[in-house]
């Protein structure tokens, strides 16, 4: 098979918000590509809806450190705070050049950004909720991946679309390449680079209520545990509350942030019940499990008591339509609800993955294992929400619009530095072996099983028992279909076999994937006997400061065993004074 | 539920010399949508059926298709809603097929591109954010939502006649930043919409407002690049 090669100072996977944030910042320094697997328009970034956070005070006082604060402790204590202050602290001027590169953020009657309350935000160290979500109506994802990629056509990078990415190179040690195959038209292509960049989001289609795209099937978080690299805290996965009932499509949290609030079947406001200082504006993981708390014991709305009402009619029609627009428009076509006149139907939904590729508090990829754990991989870069550091065990809204921009700029801009000051690393004879062994595999697969018989199993299991709520005994189910998932895969079929354009193949990819994403997911699960952020469990039901502040660090063994141990987490802020965990309550 | 039939445009350049049409039928709550049919023929009935998607919600514009003449997003369509039970499914007319649903946007894309879609400033920046009221804001509201699907554009005849010609989606992203108050831009812009392939080749048929799965107006953005080329005497 012909391989077409390439070289770039630096190659970018992923063109969502942190890709090509990347992009635009390596671009104007040294030659870059960025590979994706749809067009940079198509990716995930454009659902994001309520609003990107910093601490500009355009609406009321606010700083940074209550910015700080309040990611710490909506983290629940796992978050680095290293990485906590790096983001927060910057998050105002990074806003600011989003702002003169032409994204359109709504205003204050003063010509200001304007900004609005979001889930887990406070003033001084949690009093109340403060103004500090900057939006675009409620398409703030919408237009900051389009004006990314605006800007990143205007310094002319080289994209290569709608390749799939098969294999990071680790040349001993050091990553030099990415491995991808042309889906128009099967050719495959090695890209030899000084410094990769991972950017390739996250993997919430494995459970079946998910807010995530087609696309969100966690290959990057592959890519790097095949490559030898470490996937931290994978059994935090965050539930958004607000998923439409019957579709897990996500309605922003600025309803609430906006005014709107939750009812149970009785009619009753019940988060005040739980969180008396916030209410409805709690961090994402308590109001999921209240929700499903509401549920469990009687309380959920309809004829089948199996969901939540979302109340936002009250604010009027002008308003919604104004800064809600998109939400009304969702709730219209998959609710059947108007929600200018009546509640949406919701229902906790998988959103993101908490944890990631390990990484420093700028970016760089980090491994090791046995107390020595901080070895920073040379060329090797991660941002965005395959990357883990700042988010610990649960992310607040709107942390990830940020998130995504300032390790995309971060991880650019140290991409190119290094890309500048080290030469071209060959590449080892049988580059690419690992990639092309999984297409061929693949490509040739003539088993029993299609896509269909293994996927349901997955989200099935994945969403009945590592939900919102979980048990040791659940879980191990849940290890148990996992297997038996990862087994009818040697089993599979792949009926397509063009090589234009095969869905049947990238399916097959995306599942493989998919199915070793959740197993780790689940493996890890069952091991953390403690309940923090967005992991919950009804046998643990405290959070152990002794034993469980840490991180979880999985491993890919050569044989396709799963190996986990721990890292400590850097409670260590860059200059100011750490956090220490408190409990947390809103 | 109803029974339904969808007969979809078939073309794999491998194997076939020419495009043919597929029959599936199948019964379903009306209510369904079509990316979801999509997804059940893929799953459940032929396993080599080629399509785009992505959000799945209509707003990352992967899945624009023509569907019984009219180009739309499937998940944002329901079958129930099109009036028949005979439903036709055709790749985005106007554009290359590059296998069954799938098309070619480089040349759309492109277009895009062309009309230098970004802010371009010759003054200073700010150390704060620019100053933007309110009002000055509000002129992008009904522009900014595009999605980039192609809709408008491949439904668009003088699209489909002249393969130079820029189309309304360009055009619409070109006044989102002509309109833009932090835009200092116009005089780069403004050669290129008053070209052979720029807005005067607008027909005014107004395809492109009915394609538009956001309902926007590409036709009222042509018409106001029109009244600036004017107003500036290009």
């Amino acid at each position: 098979m012909k391989i077409q090669k390439h070289v770039y100072d630096v190659v970018i996977v992923g063109a969502g918000g942190a890709g090509l944030n990347a992009a635009q910042v390596a671009s104007q320094h040294v030659k870059t590509a960025v590979i994706s697997k749809v067009y940079p328009s198509r990716s995930h970034t454009i659902s994001a809806q309520g609003g990107v956070s910093a601490s500009l005070g355009n609406e009321e006082p606010d700083n940074w450190h209550w910015h700080m604060f309040d990611t710490v402790k909506g983290g629940d204590y796992l978050g680095d705070q290293d990485a906590a202050e790096y983001l927060t602290r910057n998050a105002p001027e990074m806003i600011r050049q989003l702002e003169h590169i032409g994204m359109p953020f709504n205003r204050t009657p003063e010509g200001k950004i304007a900004q609005r309350p979001f889930g887990g935000h406070t003033a001084n160290y949690g009093e109340k909720p403060v103004r500090r979500a900057c939006y675009v109506a409620d398409r703030t994802g919408h237009a900051m991946l389009q004006t990314l990629f605006e800007k990143s056509v205007s310094q002319g990078i080289q994209f290569y679309n709608e390749f799939y990415a098969l294999e990071i190179i680790n040349t001993n040690g050091t990553v030099n390449g990415v491995v991808a195959f042309d889906m128009k038209d099967g050719s495959i292509h090695i890209f030899h680079a000084k410094a990769v960049i991972l950017a390739t989001g996250g993997s919430g289609r494995v459970f079946r209520t998910n807010a995530n795209a087609h696309t969100n099937t966690g290959n990057g978080i592959a890519m790097a545990l095949r490559a030898g690299f470490t996937w931290s805290d994978p059994e935090f996965f965050q539930f958004h509350p607000t998923g439409i009932y019957g579709h897990g499509n996500l309605i922003t949290e600025a309803v609430r942030g906006e005014g709107g609030y939750l009812l149970n079947g009785e009619g009753e406001r019940f988060m005040e019940r739980y969180a008396p200082t916030i209410k409805d504006l709690a961090p994402r993981d308590i109001v999921s499990r209240c929700m499903q708390k509401e549920i469990l014991e009687g309380r959920g709305a309809g004829p089948k008591k199996d969901h939540i009402k979302l109340r936002i009619d009250h604010i009027g029609a002008q308003a919604i339509m104004d800064k809600l627009p998109g939400i009304h428009e969702l709730a219209m076509v998959f609710a059947g609800v108007d929600c200018t006149k009546e509640p949406i139907p919701v229902v906790p939904t998988a959103h993101y993955q908490n944890g990631g590729i390990a990484i420093d508090y700028r970016g760089h990829v980090i491994t090791g294992s046995n107390g020595n754990y901080d070895n920073v991989v040379p060329g090797f870069y991660a941002a965005g929400e395959c990357a883990d550091t700042v988010h610990g065990a649960n992310r607040l809204g709107t942390n990830s619009l940020l998130d995504l921009v300032i390790y995309g700029r971060t991880t650019g801009d140290l991409a190119a530095k290094y890309a500048k000051e080290h030469q071209l690393v060959d590449l080892p004879a049988d580059a690419g072996k690992q990639g092309l062994a999984l297409l061929e595999r693949f490509t040739k697969a003539n088993g029993k099983y299609t896509f269909r018989d293994i996927y349901e199993k997955m989200i099935n299991t994945m969403q009945d028992n590592v939900g919102v709520f979980r048990t040791g005994e659940n879980i191990k189910k849940a290890v148990k279909d996992l297997a038996d998932c990862k087994e009818m895969l040697k089993d599979y079929k792949v009926v397509d076999q063009s090589t234009v354009y095969n869905l049947d193949l990238i399916e097959a990819l995306e599942l493989n994937d998919m199915v070793l994403v959740a197993s780790i997911m689940a493996h890890c699960a069952l091991l953390r006997e403690e309940s923090r952020g967005s992991h919950y469990r009804d046998d643990f039901t405290e959070r152990d400061d002794v034993n469980g502040q840490k991180h979880t660090q999985a491993f890919l063994e050569a044989d396709g065993s799963i190996r986990v141990d721990h890292r400590p987490v850097r409670t260590k802020p860059l200059t100011v004074d750490t956090f220490p965990p408190k409990p947390r309550v809103y | 539920m109803k029974k339904f039939t969808f007969e979809i445009f078939r073309y794999d350049p491998d194997k076939d010399s020419a495009p043919h049409y597929d029959t599936f039928e199948m019964e379903i709550d009306p209510e369904t949508l079509l990316l979801t049919v999509l997804n059940k023929i893929k799953w459940e009935m032929d396993p080599t059926l080629a399509f785009r998607r992505s959000c799945r919600e209509g707003v990352c514009g992967s899945d624009g298709m023509n569907v019984n003449g009219v180009n739309m997003l499937s998940c944002m369509t329901k079958a129930g809603d099109l009036g028949k039970s005979h439903i036709v499914i055709q790749p985005l007319p106007g554009m290359p097929v590059v296998r069954d649903l799938v098309v070619d946007v480089e040349d759309f894309m492109a277009k895009f591109i062309a009309v230098k879609p970004y802010i371009i400033r010759k003054s200073p920046t700010p150390d704060l954010e620019y100053y933007q009221s309110a009002a000055d804001r509000k002129k992008l509201d009904g522009l900014y939502e595009c999605i980039l699907c192609g809709c408008c554009s491949s439904s668009c005849p003088s699209y489909w006649v002249d393969k130079d010609y820029l189309g309304p989606s360009a055009f619409m992203r070109a006044w989102r930043y002509l309109v833009d108050s932090r835009d200092e831009g116009a005089d780069e812009r403004l050669p290129v919409l008053n070209s052979r392939d720029g807005v005067w080749r607008c027909h005014t048929i107004y395809n492109c407002v009915k394609a538009c799965p956001k309902e926007l107006n590409p036709t009222d953005a042509i018409v106001s690049i029109r009244k600036m080329l004017m107003a500036k005497q290009y």
